[in-house]
């Protein structure tokens, strides 16, 4: 345990040690910052950071200069950076020695039901802004400091819409020294009295570009080694989700780093040279992380559905799928892949794909609703199989 | 006396059979210091705790096995008391939310927070995070999923999650996305004969290779109800051959035999006595959706290839119907009478 621990260490020196020669106190900080997870630790600094939302981030650039702030409602699907952006604006607002007086952040881990608003969040709206002291001309300048606070209500679409109405009043009155952010998913389940006081913030889905070159540049700072294609197929398993790219990217690089540890800890010298050699990251790996079904497996079931002569095809396809259930496999995971598989097939009449993609809604509504996953399975294929012979 | 499921128990990761793979994963992370949140899926009997347990014992040593159990007494917003049930050592924690239904959000967000605000209080831990470990994180509901997106990032220096789980299908992406999957297969069939057979020769039973081929296939891949077959066969039987009959667990037995009575009679007074038998099985506490999934597939080897597609649609329509619904006996009902129909109209070659 406490080689191999030394052992990393050592080889976080050595990646460090090629840029330059660091000190024993930088030694214990990156301790501290390995345990971190790296959406946190590569989360943007600045607005400028912030990956392909241009038009955003213009805008907040702009009334970043002027030091007023509307309103702000943020909104657009996981991981495209809403919650990166307000942070690394209030940073560069107010600075680190600002930043706890006048940001109060809630999230859905925090109870926020009528109570807490008419309580937490209208005591910190009301409150007057306190005085900066002991701050020098050079950290006015870098930090421009404007006379309000900022109230982040992360996740506010899980907020009632009782504590949602119990805002409106909230955020006129106070309006002089508070700022709200809200940042939600859905805009919809926003009461239109609130988004009607914000400015609307669209973020879109990241394109593969912008979200590529950010995970080609973590996976460098981090000296990590990849196999060719594997920025891609994060891309696609993350589904334009950037967080959910780098949180693979991290466990990815945890299996690899970690598996070589306990191996070779006898020989210093013969790890560094192999080191690099062993620690690529391959595709099969992100696909074992990302859940995602190997191709042969979806195969099979293809293979299983297609048309039997003169017999049905019950005995194969319950085979396989009681096979997939055994394995552990998440149905929601096989439904996806073999809806890809079954749309895009240039075998299928569209007549047929149009009754299968039917069966498709069916099948997911009741996986959602918590029906149980062989039966559901074992009935979407059957079906399938029962219209690709033509009845 | 313990049972051999219980006895036999592998302690350690060396101790694990089968996945050497995926042990040596295990290992690796627990070693390694930067311990992520985990999210173990796979069928049940696969070995999701026993492998967790191992691995918690990988990573703080023994004092995990010392264990203790504490009612905690949470209030909700409408100040109603929950009792709740912790099993914890001084490094680890195991909570079942969903034993507390919908307030389960509740418990997660105070005892969570509570957990990961404190730090470790032994300073001769190996690690310095806690670990909690969550069990039926599927049946989390949607608010209490919610609650912990932003605790696992922002505690994440005292606190690890372990979820376990049955299926991802219900756990929300965000929470998929902070978590490390590891995915437990059931065992094949040899890993099921090969550890019955090592605990037959720890016991020292007579051994039979051929009854240990046909307890593999007849458990359905699940190392716990393979095992406690074995333990009842030789409970049972003085002298065990090749041949001795596998006895059936007594719900599985009255199913069986409701199938016959059902594809024997199709009729409106079966329909009642097959009601009553269904009756039986709800008050010993069989869960509706294993009744029914057992009765259709008992039911489907024995009908003709023609129905067997459409049977299997009418279970899955009428699974659907009872997770939804409130009272289970409706569906079951439904379900088989559905089923007399569909039979019924294939006997006489006409529909109706």
């Amino acid at each position: 345990m406490a080689a191999s621990f030394f052992n990393n260490k050592a080889r976080a020196a050595a990646v460090a040690a090629a840029g330059s020669s660091k000190s024993k106190a930088g030694d214990s900080k990156e301790d501290s910052t390995r345990l971190q997870p790296w959406v946190e630790k590569y989360r943007p600094k600045s607005l400028d950071d912030v990956a392909a939302q241009e038009h955003t981030t213009k805008v907040l650039q702009r009334t970043l200069q002027a030091s007023n702030l509307p309103h702000m409602l943020f909104y657009g699907p996981p991981g495209t950076g809403k919650t990166s952006t307000i942070l690394a604006l209030a940073k560069s607002l107010f600075g680190p020695a600002l930043y706890r007086s006048r940001i109060l952040e809630l999230n859905a881990s925090d109870e926020r039901g009528i109570g807490i608003v008419r309580d937490k969040v209208k005591n910190f709206a009301r409150a007057q802004l306190s005085q900066p002291t002991g701050l020098d001309a050079a950290y006015r300048a870098q930090y421009p400091c404007p006379p309000f606070k900022i109230i982040i209500l992360d996740e506010a679409d899980s907020m009632t819409q009782d504590a949602q109405s119990a805002l409106r009043r909230t955020m006129e009155t106070y309006s002089r020294i508070t700022r709200f952010c809200l940042v939600c998913n859905y805009v919809t389940r926003i009461i239109e009295p609130l988004a009607s006081r914000c400015s609307k913030f669209r973020f879109k889905m990241l394109d593969n570009s912008a979200a590529g070159s950010r995970i080609a540049n973590i996976a460098e700072q981090e000296g990590l080694e990849l196999e060719d294609g594997v920025v891609d197929t994060l891309i696609r398993c993350g589904e334009g989700d950037l967080r959910r790219a780098i949180t693979y990217l991290q466990s990815a690089a945890r299996l690899v780093g970690a598996s070589n540890g306990p191996a070779k800890d006898a020989d210093d010298d013969a790890e560094m040279t192999d080191a690099g050699s062993s620690r690529v990251i391959t595709i099969r790996s992100i696909e074992e992380i990302a859940g995602v079904v190997p191709e042969s497996i979806v195969e099979s079931l293809v293979q299983a559905m297609q048309p039997v002569s003169g017999g049905s095809a019950y005995e194969a396809v319950s085979k396989v799928i009681t096979d997939i259930v055994a394995d552990g496999w998440s149905a929601t995971q096989i439904l996806g892949q073999l809806y890809t598989r079954v749309v895009f097939s240039e075998a299928i009449p569209d007549i047929q794909k149009n009754k299968i993609v039917m069966l498709f809604s069916e099948m997911d509504k009741r996986l959602v609703d918590g029906s149980d996953e062989h039966l559901s399975m074992l009935d979407l294929a059957l079906r399938v199989a029962g219209i690709l012979q033509g009845n | 006396m313990a049972l051999l499921v219980d006895k036999l128990r592998p302690r350690t990761l060396d101790a694990l059979s089968y996945h050497p793979e995926l042990s040596d994963r295990l290992r690796s992370l627990a070693q390694s210091g930067d311990f992520p949140h985990l999210l173990v899926y796979g069928p049940s009997g696969a070995g999701k705790k026993t492998r967790i347990i191992a691995t918690l014992k990988e990573l703080y040593g023994p004092g995990v096995e010392k264990i203790k159990i504490d009612a905690r007494v949470f209030q909700t917003t409408s100040n109603r008391k929950l009792e709740f049930n912790i099993v914890s050592s001084v490094y680890h924690m195991e909570i079942t939310p969903a034993d507390v239904g919908n307030y389960d959000r509740v418990v997660v967000q105070e005892l969570l927070k509570e957990v990961a605000q404190t730090q470790q209080v032994d300073m001769g831990a190996k690690q310095r995070f806690k670990v909690v470990v969550i069990n039926e994180a599927d049946h989390l509901t949607r608010d209490a999923q919610a609650a912990l997106r932003r605790t696992m990032e922002k505690y994440s220096p005292n606190l690890r999650l372990i979820l376990l789980a049955n299926s991802t299908s219900n756990i929300i992406a965000p929470i998929r996305s902070r978590c490390l999957l590891v995915r437990v297969a059931a065992p094949t069939e040899v890993d099921i004969c090969s550890a019955l057979s090592v605990a037959g020769k720890k016991e020292g039973w007579t051994e039979s290779e051929v009854l240990n081929q046909r307890i593999a296939k007849e458990s359905g891949r699940n190392l716990r109800r393979a095992l406690l077959m074995f333990e009842s066969i030789y409970a049972q039987n003085e002298k065990v051959t090749d041949k001795t009959p596998i006895p059936p667990p007594d719900w599985e037995a009255l199913v069986t035999l409701t199938a016959d009575e059902i594809l024997a009679e199709r009729s409106p007074a079966r329909l009642l006595q097959v009601r009553a038998r269904l009756y039986d099985l709800l008050t010993h506490c069989i869960p509706p959706t294993t009744i029914l999934k057992t009765l259709t597939f008992k039911l489907v080897a024995r009908v003709d290839d023609a129905l067997k597609s459409d049977v299997i649609k009418w279970s899955a329509f009428y699974e659907h119907r009872i997770k939804l619904g409130s009272k289970v006996i409706f569906h079951l009902e439904a379900f088989v009478a559905k089923f007399m129909r569909i039979y019924e109209s294939y006997l006489m070659g006409m529909d109706f």
